[in-house]
């Protein structure tokens, strides 16, 4: 029995070639089919992966005519650029792939739950057996420790994130946020979306054309602000988006000075995006405002995404030394009956038992 | 005996300051249970020691400086242990370590473990008062400990300059939370050991009476600064580190002149 993976990436192939290979619901099944005891298909919308196992080879273009699609079926398999892995190949793989580090984002955290959901799946349909299920528990295993152990899945990596991080930092849990919104464009929206993904509720919008101000307010489920009344919401707002497209400052050092004489106790989070800026940069010298424009949120997102490429080395360790001992234990198990395996009966949570 | 305690005890502390700092320096900080491990473990010797001098000395150890300076740092780590959760765990610990540490090496180098001339009378008045003093003093401590946090989280969040720490410091309002509720509590132990104090039945030096009083003034002003809005939370952090070094100071000097006034 050999553990082998197939597969397209991003690495490798263009969204175009990738979506040719998408598989179908019955794919499991025909790869069963084609000679494998057991067979799995990872699709993100970055890979189309197969994870099988067999007694003899099953070559890559038995997977490849698997995984087209009924509707390509006149575009010859072979025309895309498969990768193969096989046994501890494939480990080492698998557990990059779960761990983040093969990724398009560099330590991204949602592929783990794609693969989780995908082994789950196949589990339960009976298609994953006791060999891919010590691969997938030992590649969880391994993507928590490099969690744990290394800074790999640290700080946001866009702008919008970041600035939502930041107000996090700031005040704790949004949800008691008090948010004005100045401008209507794409930007403003994105980051709007993006405070209400995280809880926000009192959302505020203002424009200089009032009805851009009410469609963006009604998209956000906030409410528009006449653009003459912005500066009067300065003294009771938490976080000020601006992404205007005037020409000068909106806001400068003196006149938000009087405005923040009756909230000293409070922070105010400004987020400029506008380009260029909206607010004078000497604004955040004020006690207890923070102040940061696109180059600033950039240049985090730049860090926290350098700081996770430097992780890149010590999370290659943990999965070497992983592979090493799976590697072992795998062949320990292969000389075993399969009766013996840790596979566990439909019904119990294999999860559960990765974590004890 | 009660020595090798302490000493224990110290090293405890100095193992989470010890891993904090490799940590930090490796630029992977991470929280963890080893620092509340660490101090619970630590404490638990100073409560061994405190309870072996206490047994031996027929009342609560408060005789000498030695004695001040442990009991001191035991509060600090018995605030920790009750509001530490409150905070991030091991992160509080990481700050709250190296204060104890300080306290402790200084008290167990330092040639101030004077043996008191002659035995104390047992004076249940004095003692509440002493020991409910030492236990503000620990919230005290504990909220300049959040201070610092907030300070350094501030700068961090003013300069654009994001280090590891950062990820693991708690937002800035649930600091300043968590200072405010530190220095009401410490502020009411404080009086409630400010009154007592004038029941002890003893004449009491008026430099004691006068520096008790200054700090508690001190601490009333921060509060009265803080809840009618005239202070920053930045500043509030900064005069909780100003505060509580003031009080270490003047509780050296509280001690030092009452041992210098202790009948020979």
């Amino acid at each position: 029995m050999n553990l082998f993976c197939v597969g397209l990436s991003h690495h490798n192939a263009d969204v175009e070639t990738r979506e040719r290979f998408t598989g179908n619901p019955e794919t499991d099944c025909v790869l069963r089919d084609s000679g494998c005891a057991e067979a799995l298909v990872l699709t993100t919308c970055n890979r189309v992966e197969v994870y099988g196992a067999a007694e003899a080879r099953v070559s890559t273009l038995d997977i490849a005519r698997c995984l087209a699609r009924k509707i390509d079926k006149h575009v010859p398999p072979d025309s895309a650029p498969f990768y193969r892995y096989e046994d501890k190949q494939c480990a080492q793989h698998l557990f990059r792939v779960a761990s983040g580090l093969d990724s398009m984002v560099v330590g991204e955290t949602e592929i783990l739950g794609q693969a989780k959901k995908t082994y789950e799946s196949a589990r339960q349909s009976g298609a994953a057996g006791p060999y891919l299920h010590r691969l997938f528990q030992r590649a969880f295993r391994v993507a928590k420790q490099v969690r744990t152990h290394t800074d790999i899945t640290r700080g946001a990596v866009s702008v919008g994130s970041v600035a939502v991080d930041l107000a996090e930092k700031i005040f704790g849990n949004l949800a008691s946020c008090k948010v004005l919104v100045l401008g209507a464009g794409e930007t403003s929206e994105r980051t709007a979306r993006a405070l209400l993904s995280r809880g926000v509720a009192d959302l505020r919008v203002s424009n200089r054309s009032a009805e851009r101000a009410e469609n963006l307010a009604a998209l956000v489920a906030g409410r528009a602000i006449r653009f003459e009344e912005w500066p009067e919401q300065c003294r009771e707002i938490d976080i000020l988006v601006t992404s205007t497209s005037s020409d000068a400052p909106l806001l400068g050092r003196e006149n938000l000075m009087s405005m923040l004489r009756d909230r000293i106790d409070r922070p105010l989070f400004i987020i400029d995006i506008a380009v260029p800026r909206d607010v004078d940069p000497n604004v955040n010298e004020l006690d207890g405002v923070y102040l940061y424009d696109i180059d600033s949120l950039q240049s985090i997102a730049d860090q926290s995404l350098a700081l996770r490429r430097q992780q890149v080395a010590a999370a290659e360790a943990i999965i070497a030394q992983h592979v090493a001992d799976f590697g072992q234990s795998i062949s320990r198990a292969l000389n075993r009956s399969p009766r013996d395996s840790e596979h566990p009966p439909v019904g119990e949570t294999p999860l559960r038992a990765s974590e004890l | 005996m009660d020595r090798h305690l302490l000493i224990v005890s110290t090293i405890c502390f100095l193992a989470a300051v010890a891993r904090t700092g490799a940590l930090l320096r490796a630029k992977k900080f991470q929280p963890g249970r080893f620092n509340f491990l660490a101090i619970g473990l630590g404490f638990i010797f100073q409560t061994a020691f405190l309870s072996i001098r206490g047994h031996a000395l027929g009342r609560c150890p408060l005789t000498n400086l030695f004695e001040v300076f442990i009991f001191l740092a035991w509060s600090v780590a018995l605030i920790y242990m009750l509001v530490g959760p409150v905070y991030r765990l091991s992160l509080m610990g990481a700050f709250t370590a190296p204060l104890v540490v300080l306290l402790q090496g200084f008290a167990l180098i330092a040639p101030i473990d004077q043996p008191h001339p002659g035995k104390l009378p047992a004076n249940s008045w004095l003692e509440f008062h002493a020991s409910i003093s030492l236990i503000a003093y620990g919230a005290f401590a504990l909220a300049c400990i959040a201070g610092v946090m907030y300070l350094v989280q501030e700068r961090q969040l003013k300069t654009h300059h994001l280090h590891s720490i950062f990820y693991h410091l708690p937002p800035l309002t649930d600091l300043f939370a968590a200072i405010t509720r530190l220095l009401w509590f410490g502020f009411a132990l404080y009086t409630l050991g400010l009154v007592s104090g004038f029941f002890v039945g003893q004449p009491l030096p008026w430099v004691q009476v006068a520096c008790a009083i200054g700090v508690w003034v001190l601490y009333a002003a921060i509060l009265q600064g803080q809840h009618w809005r005239r202070f920053s939370p930045k500043r509030v952090a900064a005069l909780c580190i100003i505060g509580f070094s003031a009080a270490l100071t003047l509780l050296w000097g509280i001690t030092f002149t009452a041992q210098m006034q202790s009948p020979p």
